[in-house]
């Protein structure tokens, strides 16, 4: 008999959700209800994490299968912004301002790790609004920040262009990576990826809202639960999918109601629209999806890293052998890879998925059970 | 690193004592034993909560020779100095490796200075070398012997307070955190627990790498496996905030005023009570214990009731936003 | 993309708010999002806040857990 949980808990809306008793209750209902052979492809990396992190697998019925699609913004980045932002960092005086998740990550030849160790001014910042401050602080020196990241982080990269426009500051720019997340995920089902419904984002559904689903139960008949990332959170998301394909009822659905609404963060939006438009972009190892990928507008073209800097980048080549690209599309698992955990580890990457601490190979490799 | 310890250092200088690898060197005088260790600080910022290089300095050292199963007692000193360093900093630096000496109990009996040009080093760095008198019954302790299966793995306290303390105040994140580098000699700790068990079978302080790291060295010496809980690590609300914030384990921060021992069940519960009543050990806690299952692998039992492998540190940690 | 973590609003200045995280004390941006109040909860994500939590909603889902939990025990 299990006691009583309570949710006095002290990391307040963390700890109650990673209480081992209701994820057992949850692991139970599934197993109690689930009789399909369903596949569940989460599309992010806090996702991907989270399910390793928590040993979420264990606690499914063997009918249920989760895959990993392209969730991890850093993996999906192409060689060349790498080796680009690489390149930038030799320009004397300049500074390069990143999130700590693209340090490490292998160009074609170095890293920044690499480059900042040979003594090239590149800083790791938290919030891109420091950066706008070291462009503040130091006027003679350019300030590159390197915009990673889906629809949650490319409206704070929009905030500080327009803060640095306030200010009228001439040294701030951005080098930007930023993709949106819905067409890939339309992308991979028309390729054929055979899944039952996703786990969608939830702090990426916490800035669009929930409309931008709506295809994918209505044209591709797939369920769509928005999941927060505690333990508790993904059982429950993956509950309520499990409900939906049961019943052959698939639809949108939010179990991360404290924090995503519908209509999302209207705010948000309407900032990273007034910075950003939508390009086609290339996801490295899927290739070039339409209409994924934001690039600054042309009257923030004055802080467009690309518009004012030119450098030249070496040719780019994937590693030989690297699967990372079927990873990304859910088809093989890191697993499959020949040179996964032996070439291939944590301390010395070949692909982006292995570099980057969300990335599936990574992921598969800390949590391996 | 380790390749280049392997390959080039063990390769030229490689002999029966140094192959040890261990935290201390344990030599012959005569008929005495002695533990002698070095370390090497330079540690950015020189100064972060709860201590400062020169502290540090003391603490690694003395730490080394005590979990060792030494009396620590004599250590040099060696200053690197960057020109133009201010004096009123290297004055309080050195004030502080003096306290720090003095509680730990150790002498300063030699030393040495070179000031180097502008840009030659980072401000400052340090060297201790440290000799200390090794217990005639602990001698082995380094060697992790004669652990079984069923034996306990202790800690003295939180774990990653030194590590996120200091990238606190290097990186500028802009948080304001009350954590506190836990940089302290464990001699008297230490002592403490010896003098009243002479069961203790390992120890060993988990500086860079943190408690995974230690773990898995271990694990691979013993060719027995670990199994850790999360629920009974030792964790300050600070540190599990700032790591829940920035992506970081705890388990892979490092220390400097922490022991991880390992002992019998009985004897284990009886050296908990003896480090809780030490300052240094109020929260002591049993976080594991040795398993024959995975041998030579670390486990982690997660908050979900599940297990997964916990890996040697792989580089830095890095923060993440992602 | 996904590393946000709950903070509890302690102060309103202007575009900026001071929360906390456990003991861990931050000055968030806030120009992402209106209407932030001193005791509100806002998902803290790479320096900004970008959504409130909403403690009604929190509750409900709690609500629902625990009626699975309690039939579980069945």
């Amino acid at each position: 008999m299990r006691k009583t949980v309570t949710v006095d808990a002290r990391m307040k809306y963390i700890d109650e959700y990673r209480n081992k008793d209701l994820i057992l209750a949850a692991s139970d209902e599934l197993k109690r209800i689930s009789k399909k052979e369903i596949t569940l492809m989460e599309v992010c990396g806090g996702h991907t994490m989270a399910i390793h992190r928590f040993g979420i697998t264990a606690l499914l019925p063997p009918n249920i299968r989760l895959l990993s699609g392209p969730g991890c913004p850093v993996c999906v980045s192409s060689q060349h912004f790498i080796d680009t932002a690489i390149a930038y960092s030799k320009i004397p005086g300049v500074i390069i301002a990143t999130y700590g998740d693209l340090i490490r990550v292998p160009g074609s030849e170095t890293s920044l790790e690499k480059e900042k160790a040979k003594g090239r001014d590149i800083r790791i910042i938290y919030s891109v609004l420091d950066a706008v401050g070291m462009a503040r602080n130091n006027k003679e020196k350019p300030v590159i920040f390197l915009g990673i990241g889906f629809e949650t982080t490319a409206p704070a990269t929009a905030a500080a262009i327009i803060k640095a426009k306030s200010e009228e500051l001439d040294n701030f720019f951005v080098l930007s990576a930023h993709k949106v997340m819905p067409p890939v995920m339309k992308a991979l089902v028309e390729e054929g990826v055979k899944i039952n419904g996703f786990i969608a984002p939830g702090h990426v559904s916490a800035i669009t809202g929930t409309t931008i689903y709506d295809d994918l139960p209505s044209v591709y008949n797939l369920g769509v639960v928005v999941s927060g990332f505690e333990p508790v959170d993904m059982m429950q998301a993956i509950l309520m999918l499990t409900r939906q394909v049961e019943s052959g009822n698939p639809k949108v659905e939010i179990q991360y109601k404290r924090a995503v609404q519908r209509n999302g963060n209207k705010t948000a939006q309407r900032l990273m629209n007034e910075v950003f438009e939508p390009k086609d972009d290339t996801w490295r190892g899927l290739g070039v999806i339409p209409v994924s990928g934001l690039k600054i507008k042309e009257n923030f073209s004055i802080f467009d890293a690309g518009k004012y800097f030119k450098v030249e980048v070496p040719e780019s080549s994937e590693p030989k052998g690297c699967i990372c690209g079927m990873i990304l599309r859910g088809m093989k698992t890191p697993v499959d890879c020949s040179m996964f955990a032996n070439q291939c580890t944590p301390a010395e990457p070949v692909g982006a998925c292995m570099v980057s601490g969300e990335g599936t190979c990574a992921t598969y490799y800390r949590y391996r059970s | 690193m380790h390749d280049l310890i392997k390959n080039l250092f063990i390769k030229h200088f490689g002999n029966r004592i140094l192959n040890e690898q261990s935290d201390a060197a344990i030599v012959h005088a005569g008929s005495d034993q002695i533990a002698f260790t070095t370390d090497s600080f330079v540690i950015d910022p020189i100064f972060f909560p709860g201590g400062d290089i020169g502290k540090l300095a003391v603490c690694g050292t003395v730490n080394d020779l005590a979990v060792s199963g030494a009396y620590p007692r004599f250590i040099s000193v060696s200053f690197i100095i960057e020109e133009g360093f201010p004096l009123k900093d290297l004055e309080l630096i050195v004030k502080s490796l003096a306290d720090e000496a003095r509680k730990a109990k150790v002498i300063i009996v030699t030393g040495d200075t070179k000031v180097v040009n502008k840009g030659k080093c980072d401000k400052l760095f340090i060297n201790t070398a440290g000799i200390g008198m090794l217990r005639e019954k602990n001698r082995l302790i380094s060697q992790a012997r004669n652990i079984k299966a069923g034996d306990l793995i202790l800690i003295n306290g939180t774990i990653g307070d030194h590590g996120m303390a200091v990238m606190n105040a290097r990186e500028s994140f802009n948080f304001k955190a009350q954590v506190v580098s836990d940089c302290a000699s464990l001699h008297m700790l230490i002592c403490k627990v010896l003098d009243h068990s002479s069961l203790v079978k390992f120890m060993r302080d988990p500086t860079r790498g943190g408690v995974a790291t230690v773990l898995n060295e271990l694990a691979g010496k013993i060719n027995l496996g670990i199994e850790i809980d999360e629920s009974d690590l030792p964790i300050s609300n600070g540190v599990k905030a700032m790591c829940e914030i920035l992506g970081y384990d705890p388990l892979y921060i490092a220390n400097e005023g922490k022991v991880l021992m390992v002992a019998g069940k009985k004897e284990g519960m009886h050296i908990l009570d003896i480090m809780k009543k030490d300052k240094l050990g109020k929260q002591s806690a049993v976080i594991g214990r040795i398993v024959r299952d995975h041998p030579g692998k670390v486990a982690l039992r997660t908050v979900t009731g599940g297990k997964r492998i916990i890996d040697s540190l792989a580089g830095d940690p890095l923060p993440r936003i992602c | 993309m996904c590393l946000a973590i709950p903070a509890k609003v302690i102060s309103v200045d202007g575009p900026v708010a001071r929360v906390t995280i456990e003991d861990v004390e931050y000055t968030a941006s806030l120009l992402l999002l209106e209407d932030v109040n001193p005791g509100d909860f806002v998902l803290l994500h790479a320096g900004f806040a970008i959504e409130k939590i909403d403690p009604d909603e929190a509750a409900e889902t709690m609500r629902l857990l625990l009626e699975i939990e309690k039939n579980s025990h069945g």
